[in-house]
């Protein structure tokens, strides 16, 4: 899972080290778009579920196909009150040798797949990982293949900053990366003379 | 003064089509696996279709999150039910849940536009055809979704309904033999697929008879 560091308000670049991924549990790991506070409200009730989890200390813990049935849940009867909580939940995970990958929208619309993006991704890189992705992917290939989907967004979303984190996630845990930058090229044509096809532009 | 107006809708279409086609001893439920937002596909692959009882199959078009809040809470009931009566449901039985569970919802609605398909207590097959507030009614056959205006005229010319207005009542099941209103839904989706941007990518259809349930996947155009 691809995320980057970003976080608007408005159209400031209020935050630039937001680590919008989290592990949660043994098993999962929890990629949020959209209203900073609601994740972090988000956490608070998936720590809680973890928690009571936990405290059985039956040998049992809740896997990722789990968490995210519980997050539709939770999106879903807040919207039946009129109070979404304002995200794009990306869930993903790896229990018993089975990989999982879910996404809940804010008003509870929620589906796994093979890839899932929020935002702008669900534009720039859904279809880039349609004709790329496969199911014998190696993890580098898919890095890879993430930095594409990430670049084509640092280049065409506006609200992108060049600043992002890789999170792994197997059997046998969680890892995020440390933050690092893309490298971009500018030195198009197109770039080097941006008005020369239209006057008197900026 | 401007009216203020609400910054989101709790409601969304997620697009999809969905059919049922009643015969005299089967009943063939189908619906696209496309699930859509304005214009953006999010999945290639969502099933619309679930099995509720042992002879009750629902097909739901509309928004998912309802959709599938409806078919959680059907299911639930059933298996009180189960617990309660030691019996499966009957899809007329289900058919009567399935309305007084969108009219429980009357005033904020599921939207959710569904079909009911099975085998009635006789073991004819049942199609019943709802609208998102539970007015609901028997019929022999019914499309449902984005693509129910594109294939319920030509449901309409092949499967020469008899007039509701004939007394006594003909029964509306087709004589069609279930290879025949297999391949009726396969060349019905089909069309839709052409002209319908919410409708496409894969075919689920579920076939109910006395043998059990049958699922077969058909692939359809993906753009």
């Amino acid at each position: 899972m691809a995320s980057d560091m970003g976080a608007s308000y408005g159209s400031t670049l209020r935050y630039k080290s937001v680590e919008r991924m989290k592990p949660i549990g043994k098993h999962s790991l929890l990629g949020a778009s959209g209203e900073i506070s609601d994740l972090q409200e988000i956490l608070r009730y998936l720590d809680e579920l973890i928690l009571y989890d936990n405290m059985w200390d039956d040998g049992n813990s809740l896997g990722p196909k789990e968490v995210h049935s519980y997050l539709t849940r939770v999106m879903y009867n807040r919207r039946n009150k009129f109070n979404p909580l304002w995200n794009s939940l990306v869930l993903g995970g790896v229990k018993n040798g089975e990989k999982y990958l879910g996404t809940v929208s804010m008003i509870g619309v929620h589906f796994e797949d093979n890839h899932v993006a929020t935002g702008f991704g669900n534009h720039l890189a859904r279809p880039i990982l349609r004709d790329e992705w496969k199911e014998d992917l190696s993890y580098e290939d898919g890095v890879k293949l993430l930095e594409k989907c990430m670049r084509v967004l640092l280049y065409r979303d506006r609200s992108a900053v060049n600043k992002i984190q890789i999170a792994k996630i197997t059997e046998e845990g969680v890892s995020i990366s440390k933050p690092y930058s893309l490298r971009t090229f500018w030195e198009f044509t197109a770039f080097r003379n941006p008005t020369v096809g239209a006057e008197g532009s900026w | 003064m401007t009216k203020q107006h609400a910054n989101w809708s709790p409601y969304d279409n997620n697009g999809g089509t969905c059919v049922a086609i009643a015969g005299a001893d089967y009943c063939v439920i189908a619906a696209d696996t496309r699930m859509s937002t304005g214009y953006n596909i999010l999945t290639r692959d969502y099933s619309k279709i679930c099995k509720l009882a042992d002879k009750s199959l629902m097909a739901s078009s509309g928004f998912q999150a309802d959709v599938r809040a409806l078919q959680k809470q059907l299911s639930a009931r059933h298996l009180i039910y189960q617990h309660q009566h030691n019996k499966q449901m009957s899809c007329p039985a289900m058919a009567q849940l399935l309305s007084n569970t969108l009219y429980y919802k009357r005033f904020f609605p599921y939207y959710a536009f569904n079909v009911l398909g099975g085998l009635d207590t006789e073991g004819k097959g049942c199609v019943y055809t709802y609208d998102a507030v539970g007015s609901y009614e028997r019929v022999g056959y019914s499309a449902q979704g984005s693509g129910a205006t594109l294939i319920t005229p030509f449901l309409d010319n092949q499967l020469k309904s008899p007039s509701p207005l004939l007394l006594p009542a003909k029964d509306a099941v087709t004589p069609l033999t279930e290879e025949e209103a297999v391949d009726l839904v396969k060349v019905v989706f089909a069309s839709a697929t052409e002209r319908d941007i919410y409708t496409g990518d894969k075919l689920e259809i579920v076939i109910l008879n006395a043998n059990g349930i049958q699922c077969e996947l058909m692939d359809l155009r993906k753009d």
